[in-house]
């Protein structure tokens, strides 16, 4: 069993650690801010991209969703699908593009279930992929909010003011 | 009347009065014949609702859902738009959703489709831009906000009943009710399943929607589908993904006599129909005849769903641009 497989199998480890290397970056942002976002990007994407490909196969997607998809990488699921399995699942819980894979989401869905603090996040529905930030390190894409715009239209659906219906005319 | 209608298609005014409904796939010819779409709906006699127009279904490629639909509306008959998110990014969706909807569109089903790899040209490039969620909610937003999904407004929104498919026989099983609850939510208004053979999986899956309350927030449909014998019955649960076909369905298409196997393939599909319909939850019948589209009118009588539901239409208020990009 790869290094990877084993932490990934360890759901709640990873989410502890997860939780502290967020605060960390959180405790480290006034630094980071002085020294530039820009440039600390370039610093941390190599080693960033390094450490979460050997422990999530991570795809450098730059807006982690780890935390509300059981500490499983998403974007390895080869249709990129960020809310849940496809129907193609196999019968045997494999992947029904790559045959010798499991299906991320059956894995993404039973680590979910151990999980402590953010298990319940595999409801939430997550928004489309900037793709823009493709490449790019998460952790500073966290600090200056990056990744969590979403697309203009896309903000609260339900509390955006609509002009009354005028009804009727068609 | 059950719930708020949304784009008073014949399919929608038949689901919201309570019935029973019906719908059929049509098979997309291979061709650039108008006429071969007329064929396949003439095929089906009246028989159903609303006709599901495939988009390369399977990852094979046919003439374009936008058409076959529009082609079907030009008829006077109701099409039900399928989109997959394999082959078009976010751009092409929308527009192709507006020009639909010019065309008579009024119903979408939104999937994430099929991989490439499962069609005859595994070396195309998969998209996957949107997941369904995000495309069940851009519609959404397009419909009730009278807006792309950038926030741009529209000077006409499109009046959509939308679908979504969902897949009670595939795993994780557990997850299924909490995926289709996220795909009520982001938009769908409909549910179309995956081909159903296994009744107690239903079952146990309904059990859950009903018990979440999902029912009453969208119709959820059943889907079905007649095979031609045994050995089609093996092939497709071989190479179309998500399908599951029980062991005893293929021996039991096996048995029945040369000559007589399509005819038995009918009867489960039936069988299939009638034992979903007292399902609580269960507001219609999906049926998927692949190359066995003539059967659907026999299907459709034989389990006692003929003749249609005439619904009489109604208005549909126009949905004006939000306040907030100062329109209207
Ligand atoms: S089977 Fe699972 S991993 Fe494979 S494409 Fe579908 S959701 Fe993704």
């Amino acid at each position: 069993m790869s290094i990877g497989s084993w932490l990934r199998d360890h759901p709640r480890m990873l989410e502890r650690a997860y939780g502290s290397t967020k605060s960390l970056f959180q405790k480290l942002d006034p630094v980071i801010k002085r020294i530039g976002y820009e440039r600390v990007n370039r610093w941390i994407a190599g080693p960033e991209d390094w450490s979460k490909r050997l422990a999530f196969d991570c795809k450098m997607c730059g807006q982690c969703v780890l935390h509300s998809t059981g500490m499983t990488c998403s974007m390895s699921c080869p249709k990129n699908l960020r809310n849940g399995a496809c129907g193609g699942v196999r019968e045997n819980g494999h992947c029904e593009v790559k045959p010798e894979m499991r299906c991320v989401w059956v894995e993404a869905f039973e680590r979910s279930e151990k999980m402590g603090e953010w298990g319940q996040e595999i409801s939430h529905i997550q928004p489309p992929v900037n793709r823009q930030l493709e490449g790019t390190s998460a952790w500073v894409n966290m600090l200056t909010g990056v990744d969590k715009e979403v697309p203009k239209g896309w903000v609260g659906i339900n509390t955006i003011p609509v002009l009354e219906k005028s009804g009727g005319q068609s | 009347m059950i719930g708020e209608m949304k784009a008073g298609t014949n399919f929608e005014r038949v689901l919201r009065a309570g019935h029973f409904a019906v719908t059929a796939e049509l098979g997309p010819p291979d061709s650039s014949n108008p006429a071969d779409v007329l064929h396949e709906i003439e095929v089906m006699g009246g028989a159903v609702d609303a006709y599901n127009a495939t988009d390369a279904s399977g990852a094979h490629c046919h003439m374009s859902s936008v058409a076959v639909s529009a082609l079907t509306a030009q008829q006077g008959l109701d099409p039900i738009l399928q989109i997959s998110c394999r082959d078009k990014n976010r751009i092409a969706i929308q527009g192709d959703v507006l020009g639909a909807a010019a065309l008579g569109v009024g119903n979408v089903l939104c999937l994430t489709g099929d991989d490439v790899t499962a069609g005859d040209q595994p070396q195309a490039k998969r998209v996957f831009d949107f997941d369904c969620m995000h495309l069940l909610r851009t519609l959404r937003i397009m419909r009730d906000k009278s807006m792309f999904l950038s926030g741009r407004p529209l000077t006409t929104a499109p009046k959509l009943f939308l679908g979504a498919a969902s897949n009670p026989f595939a795993m994780p099983f557990d997850f299924r009710p909490i995926r289709l609850a996220k795909k009520i939510e982001a938009g769908a208004d409909f549910i179309q399943t995956q081909y159903c053979f296994d009744i107690p999986r239903l079952k146990e899956y309904m059990k859950r929607v009903v018990d979440m309350g999902l029912h009453e927030k969208a119709f959820i449909m059943v889907g079905v589908g007649p095979m031609k014998g045994g050995r089609s019955a093996e092939f497709i649960r071989k190479n179309v993904p998500g399908v599951r076909i029980p062991d005893a369905v293929v021996d039991r298409l096996n048995a029945a006599p040369k000559g007589k196997k399509a005819e038995e393939g009918k009867k489960i599909c039936v069988e299939m129909i009638q034992q979903a319909m007292e399902i609580e939850g269960i507001s219609g019948a999906h049926i998927m005849a692949y190359k066995l589209e003539h059967q659907v009118p026999d299907i459709v009588k034989e389990a006692g769903l003929w003749p249609r539901p005439v619904v009489e239409p109604v208005e549909v208020a126009e949905q004006l641009p939000v306040a907030s990009n100062g329109q209207g």
